[in-house]
Parts: structure tokens; sequence; C-alpha cells
């Protein structure tokens, strides 16, 4: 473990990326807790109703709603990334071109623009051009995203895993390249089984990149919002309305200024508080590897 | 050898997981593929596998109108702008982080963090008006500096990952040698991350090229980018499915030529360069 040396001079060195964040972050989100405490009656008057707005979202079934529905997304996406990745991640080679083929195809998916993943997935699932949706009716299965709440939510959800297992992949094979080869040869040697080799040797050198890779997917799903909005729209009804997708309808379909702040701020505190606990278990981690 | 012998033995060579999970991966984006080189007769007429009378027609309405292809060129802008302007601030910042203890360091750092996890969501109507009140709505200097709310602290925790490999000893010993902080920093550090630097770029400019709620927030006219060019194409005739797939097609083509320069760092980098 380095280390560091005290330099409170070290500052001038942070103080650019300091004054660029606070300009491009604090400076708007005090625009929204400002919102958040006043109501308006146009003409630029405002006046002050505390946390009116916050009792009212916190209590709306609406924000209830959403918040089950990111939930339920976010739980469904990381229960089937997680493991999947982890299984290619293993099974892919090692190195050589074999190795590099497969990173570059598999990042792929990661370098669309969000908008056009959805394009891609409304084009491929749709009953009447799409390959998807045109075999699941041949096949005699009724299909349809845009009526079907059930439809909606596997096209969501296998689009996102369309998009994002990668990423899972790409940090375990990441952890796993930075496996010396004598750690295998001392396996074999001792007769290890395929499950003490991934137990002992190779899910330990995992577990940090893993941490990265649950706490990206994680806060990533937990503000999806064009890749649905461009294939559902949020719909049917609002069956795949998640919080982002809801708080812009709140914020700029309905311009509910005080309303949408306080959605924005409860938003940004639950994750803001998950990705606090994820750093802390993180850096925890390192700690301990460092000792 | 014979050649019955060496396509077995390739057979086997090839794994199969990963072969099935590409194979996922694939199958969507040929099917924009084709879309693209199908007419839209073809594409609503019927059902095939592949284009009948494979055209380029869709590619050319892009390539020769402007409000087409204007839209690359304003996403292209406002990307390159992003990118530089994160790396500038984040390389000291990164340096400060990986060699100094300093005042509220580690809170520093999550708040960063905290940056790169906020919703864009959150962030759009303040934008929008941060930007208007200053005069900068629709131009691509406002879309760069909007993103660098999640990409400058992206930027920081990689380049800070990579500088944690060099030793520290270099630093002492340039600084003997009598090099200046500024001086070493460039024709010493610098060259040494270079990796790091290349994989830092290459995220800013994926996340700024990925994004689209901000960027069509604070865009009308003049900085359109191609995204929202697409979603207005959408919502305005939702017929043309050719032009739009081909539109798709060309939006994935920088990316896949920028990932084959980093192919080698790209798992370290996704690892935010901890590994």
């Amino acid at each position: 473990m380095m280390q560091k040396k005290l330099n409170q001079k070290a500052w001038f060195l942070v103080l650019p990326v300091f004054l660029l964040v606070a300009f491009s972050a604090v400076l708007p989100l005090m625009t929204v807790v400002n919102y958040s405490v006043q109501d308006s009656f146009g003409n630029n008057e405002f006046y002050w109703v505390g946390a009116e707005w916050f009792e009212e979202i916190l209590n709306s079934s609406r924000f209830h709603d959403a918040l089950g529905r990111q939930l339920l997304f976010s739980g469904i996406i990381l229960a089937i990334e997680v493991p999947l990745g982890i299984w290619i991640a293993l099974s892919m080679p090692k190195k050589g071109w074999g190795a590099s083929l497969c990173l570059v195809l598999m990042a792929l998916p990661l370098l669309i623009p969000w908008n056009v993943v959805g394009t891609i997935w409304q084009i491929f699932a749709r009953a009447d051009i799409g390959l998807l949706g045109h075999t699941l009716a041949a096949m005699g299965i009724d299909y349809n995203y845009t009526q079907n709440a059930t439809a909606a939510w596997v096209t969501v959800i296998i689009m996102d895993v369309w998009h994002w297992t990668s990423l899972v992949v790409l940090l375990c094979y990441a952890g796993l390249s930075s496996i010396p080869d004598a750690f295998y040869q001392a396996a074999k040697i001792d007769g290890a089984s395929r499950w003490a080799v991934f137990r002992f040797i190779q899910f330990p050198k995992m577990q940090r990149v893993l941490l990265i890779a649950v706490l990206l997917r994680f806060m990533d799903s937990f503000m999806i919002y064009t890749e649905p909005f461009v294939v559902t729209g949020g719909g049917p009804g609002n069956s795949t309305t998640f919080l982002s997708i809801d708080l812009v309808k709140m914020a700029i379909g309905q311009f509910d200024l005080g309303p949408a702040a306080a959605f924005s701020l409860i938003y940004f505190l639950i994750v803001l508080l998950l990705s606090w606990v994820f750093y802390t278990v993180m850096t925890a981690r390192d700690a301990e590897a460092g000792q | 050898m014979s050649t019955p012998m060496t396509i077995m033995r390739l057979i086997k060579r090839i794994r199969i997981t990963p072969t099935l999970y590409i194979l996922f991966l694939m199958v969507p984006l040929y099917w924009l593929l084709t879309m693209a080189l199908k007419t839209n007769a073809e594409i609503l007429g019927g059902f095939s596998l592949w284009p009948a009378n494979p055209t380029l027609a869709n590619f050319k309405t892009i390539l020769t109108d402007p409000s087409w292809y204007g839209g690359y060129i304003n996403s292209t802008i406002y990307v390159a702008l992003n990118t530089v302007i994160s790396l500038v601030v984040a390389l000291p910042a990164a340096y400060a982080f990986s060699r100094y203890r300093f005042m509220g360091d580690k809170h520093l750092f999550f708040w960063l963090l905290s940056n790169r996890m906020a919703p864009p969501a959150v962030f759009v109507l303040p934008f929008f008006q941060l930007y208007s009140s200053i005069g900068l709505f629709d131009t691509h200097i406002a879309v760069a500096l909007a993103h660098t709310l999640f990409n400058v602290p992206l930027a920081v925790w990689i380049l800070e990952g990579f500088m944690s490999g060099i030793p520290k000893e270099i630093d002492e010993t340039a600084q003997i040698d009598g090099y200046s902080f500024s001086a070493f920093f460039t024709r010493i550090f610098m060259p040494l991350i270079g990796s790091g630097i290349g994989v830092a770029a290459f995220f800013c400019f994926m996340f700024s090229w990925v994004e689209l709620l901000i960027a069509r927030t604070l865009t009308s006219v003049d900085a359109k980018p191609i995204a929202a060019v697409m979603t207005r194409t959408v919502s305005a005739s939702g017929l043309d499915w050719g032009v739009l797939a081909a539109a798709g097609v060309l939006t994935i083509v920088p990316g896949a030529i920028v990932i084959w320069f980093v192919r080698n760092h790209i798992a370290k980098g996704f690892a935010l360069g901890r590994v």
C-alpha cells in the first residue's frame, strides 16, 4: 500500500474539478431545492409552502408504484445479469485474438446511443416487422408489448440484459485476467475440483470488480429512462413507468415544478444513500486488502 | 494434416457459451442492418430474413439531408468538447487524489462519485433554466458542460486508478533531477499513463455519445444531437423505418471504430482502473 503524503496544496490541483462540478451539479440542485419548498401562481410569484410537496409525494400512490416498479426492475436485471456475466467471463478465452474479438464484439452494445438501443428493440420485437415478434407470432405465442404489460416487461428486461450484461462480463474478465497462471498450476497439482478453483481462486479475485459491477448496474438501472421510453413510452398504461420516466412526465409534461422538485430530491437521496452504502463497503474492502 | 481434422480442431476450440452470447448480441444488430438496406415498402410489405434488393437509398437520404447529417456533426462537436474539458480538469485532480492526502479528500471523492450516480432526469429542468439564463441554450458548449456532470467524476476515477499504479519514486527522481512540476507532469508522467488517458477519453466519448435526455433538453435547432433528430422522426411520421434503421447503424459506427483502439485496456477501464 502506497503511503500518501499530507499536502494541503493539492487542493489547487483539485480546484478546477471542484469549480466545474459545483457549477454543473450544485447550482442546479439549489434550483431544485428552491422549487421544492415553494408554490407559484405563475408570473414568477412564489410563496413558501415548507414540506408540503414532500408530504404529497411521499404519500402519493403514484410515487410508491413507480418506486416499486423501479426496485422490481433493478432486482430482476441484477439477478439475471450478474450470474450470467460471471458465467460468460469464466468461459471466455483468456488471451490471444479470440479474447480480443470477444471483448470488442461484447462491448459493442455498450457504445450504442440509448435511444438507438430502444429503436433496435422496437424494430426487433414488433410483431409486424420484427424478427423476434414475427417468430413468436408464428409460433402461436400472443406477444404484443404495446398492449400486454407482461410482454412489455419481458421486452424491457431482455433489452437491458442485451444492453448491459457485457459490462459485468468485462469487469469479471478484468478481475480474472489479473490471476497469475501459477495459481491455476498449484490448484492442478493439489487436484482441486473446478468448483474449488472457482470458490477459492477466481471468486476472491473477482469480488472487488463484482462490487463495482453491482454498483454500476444498480445505479444505472435505477435511473433508466431512454430505452424503455423509446420502446414502451412507459406503457401500456403505467406498467413500465419507472422513476425517471415518471419524473420527466411530471416536470416537463405537466410542469408541476413543486412536486417534481420534491420528487427529484427524494429520488436523489435514495440513490445517494445506496451509493454511500456501496462506497463504504468498497473502501472497507480496499482497506482490508491493503493490510 | 487433413482439412476436416483442422476444422474439427477449430470447432473444438470455439467455446459454446461466449459464442451463443455473442450470437444473442448480434441478431438484433443484424436485424437493424437488414432494415437499413430495405426500402420502406419492402419492410412493411412482407416478412423476409434478408433484403431482396439491398439498397443504400436510406443511407443516401441521411448523408445528403442537412437536418440528418447535421445531427451527427453536432453530436461530434459536443462530445469532443466534453472529452477535452473533462480530461483537462480531471488530470491534475486525479494526480492529487493518487499522490496526496489533504483536507476533505475522501469526502470530495465521494461527492464526485455521487454525481456519477445522480439520475439525469433530476437535472433536466434545472439545467434547462441554468443554461437558458446564461444565454447558452442550444449551443454545443452547454451540452458539453452539462455532460461533465457525470464524465468528470468518471475521468477522475479512471485516471486515479491508472496513476496509482505508477510508483511514487518516479515523481521523486524527477524532482531531484530538477524538473519543475509542470515539465515533469507533461513530459514524463503523462506519457507513462498514456493508456489510462486513452481509456478515460474513450469513456468520456462513450457516455457523452450515448446520452440523450440532457442533450435533447438543452438544444432545439443549432446544436441538436443525432439522437434527438431520430426521436423526432419517430414521433412525427412513425413510418420511415428504413431511414431510422440506417441512422441507427450510423450511430454505432464511431463507437465500433474507437473501441478497436482501446480493446486491450477496455476491461481495466470499465473496472475504473481498479484491477
